[in-house]
């Protein structure tokens, strides 16, 4: 019974229980408004996800993606001359795969015109022109001959290209290495046994600490200059959001050719300069050795390289919010420290930095998170080489350049598990009031 | 201590001389070709002159004889004991770029050290007054350092470009433009890239799929956003929290079910694709920047469009999108910009040098029997309309960003 109601029959006013009827219709326009968006991202985003759960337990490889299937090849044998002339219309079969059986092979297909079948083969049917051939099970590597003599007549002679009148179809159930139930944990077994799995996990992490840190202190020191007006800011304002702007691929190829070994910029300069004496591989060498008190030590330069590049195409993200977040500050603090006595270097520590530490704080389980995530910036600039492979990078090499999906899955889906952890991380720390 | 105020004079005038002569030292050796060495100890020392001078006539007054003063001595110290020779370079080899060279050093260490140690005094300075000059010359040194980190890298792409083959191999300092051989051949990389290569097409393609994108993307993600932000119902606050974590999900992850479904379907090496793929991972941050800012439009306005009789869909055409524009434009430019700079996708995709995109194209630059001015070239091509744009728009995406939400 509804307020209204009640209120009619006199009773005392209560307020609705439930949903009522409007608040109904407005969830459900609600929920048709969001429909596709719901529809788009659990078809390319969740859909994708539980896949490559699926994949990676899962033996396929790259060519499995084609399935396999019976090729058919259609010719005529002989050259009729005139009608009741001999000719042969021979089908040449093949299975597709090297290693899977087809079941319930299947050729379809008609007769040209004016060709008269003299016996019928006894794999065939013949209904009217209409010829089926069944064929049941075949093995990988099947080949297979099939030969049909007859005579030809005038309507065969006049025909252009006689075969090639209709295509020949051929049907025939393959398995689905991606659809079957067949399972296997050695994609998981590889990745965990091999030598360099630690190695990648180590350099992933490396990776991501300094990166999102340099990327962090980049951005700060970046926004303190440009928080006093002078001419000129907006430009500068404009050219540090460069690097985050322009394209990766832009970016990453200007990089590897300003440090490239023999033709660089950067080495030529150091080189002529006789700062260094002979040109430094920057994205090529895994390590410089060198020795603190004969204890030896080893700089992963490339690494090193490679995580200043992150740092430097991300540092425009964080120099934007945090400019942002100083701007906002309220200039009444700094006054009443200014007449307090407070220096400069007091100011920041006391009250800038503890203003920013909220957007810091997002800004760093964000960018840790992204950077995790990254691919496009390793893979372009050392393809994963001496020593900067990350387990992003590892899917690619794993799925796509060793051509074993599964293997790839099941490092994406050691990507995916740590993630979680971090987004865990990430929801229970997030400061409300930043409005993230 | 009595005479800190000249010891940080000749400490910062110390700073300032070996980092001007070093950056004027360098761009002189891009500039010309020639290998200068800037000879940093003889600048170090008439640049600690120079701040020691400007301090001492400064502080008496203010005037144009105490710089002019100062210049002189710098000048006459860097070129003493760099042995008249200040770039290294014997002074017949480009004399007038040394003179210009020698002008702007002084010229700079004169600007860096007059504002560097303005109002300082010869004798003792307070905390306070110390730590304004430590932080004018840490900015300075940031201005400096930060614009070179930025800048280099993008006036080698551009300057890589305009170069031939030969000119790159015999000096790969060399990054001045000849303008005599004429603007065909200074341009002959592009002029290369749009006739051989096919960048024509790539231009188009990677133009439609980014516009396309950003279309799909404001059609899902405008009502979706308006939902979330106006309308009740069970598990909104759950999904506006939630909608970040979708742009968490690593693309890696999830390419190689995508690349396994989309070549089964044969949707894989086609545009269709990507026109999938890019509006799913762009809807949810779109969504998440519109409903910010939908949130924050009186919702009086609304209700009372409802009051006079307007259905749902026609508040949203008549009232929220108009009051929206500044959103709707910052979101449009920031997911053209994510389109427009998609690799990964792209990369995995497309095969058809057809319908490749402008990232795809440049990759496939990326071989040894491309010249380097033509992946350079490529690079400038894929980069020069998204920057522009971001430079028309920047106030807008800027704004639009840090107001509603992040990205990475």
């Amino acid at each position: 019974m509804t307020a209204v109601e009640n209120m009619a029959e006199g009773r005392s006013a209560v307020p609705p229980k439930g949903i009522g009827p409007m608040q109904r219709r407005e969830a459900r326009l609600a929920f048709l408004m969001l429909a596709p968006t719901f529809l788009i991202i659990l078809l390319i985003v969740m859909g994708p996800l539980l896949a490559n759960f699926w994949i990676s337990v899962k033996p396929v490889g790259l060519a499995d993606l084609r399935p396999p299937s019976v090729l058919v090849n259609e010719r005529v044998r002989g050259k009729p001359q005139a009608a009741g002339d001999a000719v042969t219309l021979e089908y040449r079969l093949r299975n597709s795969s090297q290693d899977k059986e087809i079941r319930n092979v299947v050729l379809k297909d008609s007769l040209p015109d004016g060709f008269t079948l003299g016996s019928t083969p006894e794999a065939c049917t013949i209904n009217g022109r209409q010829l089926t051939c069944a064929f049941g099970d075949v093995p990988a590597k099947w080949r297979e001959r099939l030969r049909l003599e007859g005579t030809a007549d005038a309507p065969f002679l006049a025909l252009e290209r006689p075969g090639r009148e209709t295509e020949p179809e051929v049907a025939g159930d393959a398995d689905n290495i991606l659809t079957n139930f067949e399972f296997t944990f050695e994609n998981f077994r590889k990745v965990f046994d091999g030598d360099e799995f630690w190695g990648v996990l180590r350099v992933t992490f490396y990776y991501t600490i300094f990166g999102t840190v340099g990327a962090l202190v980049l951005g700060l020191f970046a926004a303190q200059l440009l928080n006093t007006s002078f001419k000129g800011r907006g430009f500068l304002r404009g050219l540090f959001l460069f690097p985050y702007v322009s394209p990766v691929i832009a970016v990453a190829f200007t990089w590897v050719v300003l440090f490239d070994p023999f033709s660089g910029t950067l080495n030529a300069l150091l080189t002529k300069m006789g700062v260094v004496d002979a040109p430094i591989n920057f994205f090529g060498q895994r390590a410089i050795e060198f020795s603190v008190f004969g204890l030896p030590l080893e700089f992963p330069l490339a690494l090193t390289t490679v995580i200043a590049f992150e740092a430097w195409r991300y540092f425009p993200l964080s120099f934007m919010f945090i400019l942002a977040r100083m701007q906002s500050i309220n200039t009444d603090m700094y006054e009443a420290a200014e007449m307090d006595g407070a220096t400069p270097m007091q100011q920041f520590w006391y009250i800038s930095l503890p203003q920013l530490l909220g957007i810091l704080s997002v800004l760093f389980l964000l960018r840790f998170i992204w950077t995790f995530n990254k691919f496009d910036d390793i893979f372009l600039l050392t393809g994963g080489n001496a020593g900067t492979r990350t387990l992003t990078v590892d899917v690619y090499e794993q799925g796509f350049a060793l051509s074993n999906l599964g293997a790839g899955a099941a490092v994406a889906v050691v990507v995916f598990v740590v993630l979680v952890t971090f987004a865990t991380l990430f929801l229970h720390f997030s400061p409300k009031e930043e409005g993230l | 201590m009595a005479y800190t105020g000249s010891l940080i004079a000749l400490v910062c005038g110390a700073i300032w001389g070996t980092v001007v002569m070093l950056v004027t030292g360098v761009t002189l050796t891009l500039v010309t070709g020639e290998v200068a060495v800037p000879q940093v100890g003889a600048a170090a020392l008439a640049g600690a002159l120079h701040g020691f001078v400007l301090v001492w006539r400064g502080s008496a007054r203010r005037d144009l004889n105490a710089h002019v003063g100062a210049a002189l001595i710098a000048f006459v110290v860097v070129t003493a004991f760099s042995l008249a020779a200040p770039f290294a370079l014997p002074l017949d080899v480009v004399p007038l770029w040394q003179g210009v060279g020698i002008f702007v050093f002084l010229g700079a260490l004169g600007f860096a050290n007059a504002i560097c140690l303005k109002g300082v005094p010869l004798k003792a300075m307070s905390r306070y007054d110390r730590e304004v000059v430590y932080i004018r010359v840490l900015k300075g040194l940031g201005f400096v350092v930060f614009t070179i980190l930025v800048a280099l890298p993008f006036y080698v792409m551009v300057m890589t470009s305009l170069k031939s083959q030969q000119q790159l191999l015999a000096n790969p300092l060399d990054l001045s433009i000849d303008l005599s051989q004429g603007v065909t051949s200074l341009f002959r990389s592009y002029v290369e890239l749009f006739t051989k290569y096919n960048f024509g097409t790539y231009l188009m393609v990677s133009a439609v799929v980014s516009v396309a994108t950003v279309i799909l993307t404001l059609l899902f993600s405008v009502p979706g956003a308006y939902a979330v932000s106006r309308l009740r119902f069970p598990g909104r606050a759950l999904l506006s929290r939630s909608v970040l974590l979708i742009y968490m999900v690593p693309a890696i992850v999830l390419v190689i079910p995508l690349y396994a479904v989309f070549s089964q379907l044969g949707l894989r090496n086609s545009l269709t694709g990507l026109l999938i793929v890019y509006p799913a991972t762009t809807i949810p941050v779109a969504l998440y920047m519109l409903q910010g800012y939908f949130r924050g439009l009186p919702a009086e306005l609304e209700e009372a469009g409802l009051m006079d009789g307007l259905s749902r869909i026609g508040v949203i055409l008549k009232i929220t999108l108009p009051l929206s524009l500044p959103a709707l434009a910052s979101v449009s430019l920031y997911v053209f910009m994510i389109a427009w700079n998609e690799f990964l996708f792209a990369f995995m995709f497309l095969d058809d040098p057809d319908i490749f995109t402008l990232s795809r194209g440049v990759v496939a630059l990326n071989s040894s029997e491309v010249p380097r001015q033509h992946l350079m070239a490529g690079a400038v091509i894929a980069t020069v309309p998204v920057l522009g744009i971001f430079l028309w728009f920047e106030r807008f995406l800027v704004q639009g960003l840090t107001a509603g939400s992040v990205k990475g």
